[in-house]
């Protein structure tokens, strides 16, 4: 701690948290782990470029439990990045600026991101699993 | 009629002439690069998530290299790649300047950021190049 106690500015533990705070910081997380989901489909087309072997390997590991919880996880991390990438296009061209603007447009992502989620998986049980 | 230093191929206006340069005078090169290649990622990832989706049903491995050795499908999965990991290399050089704030750290991990992004990237461009020609 500095010697003199001058007043500090307000970090982030003292604000109330609003929708579109709590959308900002998941963004950003959202893309780290994207970010890292990129190498896992770099690693699967390694495998299917490698030959049977590998690319069943690749495969077991998909549908494993912690594969499915990964995927599953990774899914809804794109479709809300996606969505809420959508969003801050529209505010880069200086629209949805306004307060209800921006909190109706949060809650839209956040529907969005759930409802192509959930299509998606369901697509995959549709056509019997990732295995 | 041209506006000197309009340079529309690059998206930027004079404005930067007006007000003597900036500080680092690339910031706004690397906010418009997010973006470009977060539109083109928008496109790209609609299409991504069908060719899964077509993947995933296909189940076996000789079905699963037939599909990418479609030429349309390897260029879409080679693009898809490139943008992708030179929008996250965007992405979390931001967070790196945002978050780490020892001088060598951070110029350590945005190398290992840009080698990793790069390596892997072209590890995936030779991947599925390989399996389009069937080598």
């Amino acid at each position: 701690m500095p010697q003199n106690a001058r007043p500090l500015s307000p970090h982030l533990q003292v604000y109330r948290w609003p929708l579109s705070m709590a959308l900002s910081i998941l963004h950003r997380a959202t893309g780290i782990a994207l970010a890292i989901g990129l190498l896992l489909v770099v690693w699967l087309l390694l495998s299917l470029a490698s030959g049977p072997e590998s690319y069943a390997v690749a495969r077991a590991f998909c549908a494993s439990w912690l594969g499915l919880a990964l995927l599953f996880a990774w899914s809804w991390a794109l479709f809300f990045h996606l969505c809420n990438g959508v969003r801050h296009l529209f505010w880069d061209v200086g629209a949805g600026f306004a307060k209800a603007q921006a909190q109706r447009s949060a809650f839209v992502v956040v529907a969005a991101s759930l409802l192509l989620t959930a299509l998606v998986w369901i697509c995959v049980i549709a056509q019997g699993g990732v295995a | 009629m041209s506006t000197p230093g309009m340079d529309r191929a690059n998206l930027r206006t004079p404005l930067k002439e007006v007000r003597g340069l900036g500080s680092a005078k690339s910031g706004t090169r690397h906010f418009i690069v997010q973006r470009v290649t977060g539109i083109a990622l928008a496109l790209l990832t609609i299409w991504i998530v069908g060719f899964v989706l077509t993947l995933v049903h296909a189940g076996d491995y000789l079905h699963a290299r037939e599909l990418l050795r479609h030429t349309f499908a390897a260029v879409w999965l080679i693009a898809f790649i490139v943008m992708a990991f030179w929008h996250a290399q965007l992405g979390l050089q931001v967070v790196i300047e945002d978050y780490v704030h020892t001088s060598w750290l951070e110029m350590l991990s945005q190398i290992a950021v840009k080698f990793v992004c790069a390596g892997a990237a072209l590890t995936g461009v030779v991947a599925v190049i390989r399996i389009a020609i069937g080598a």
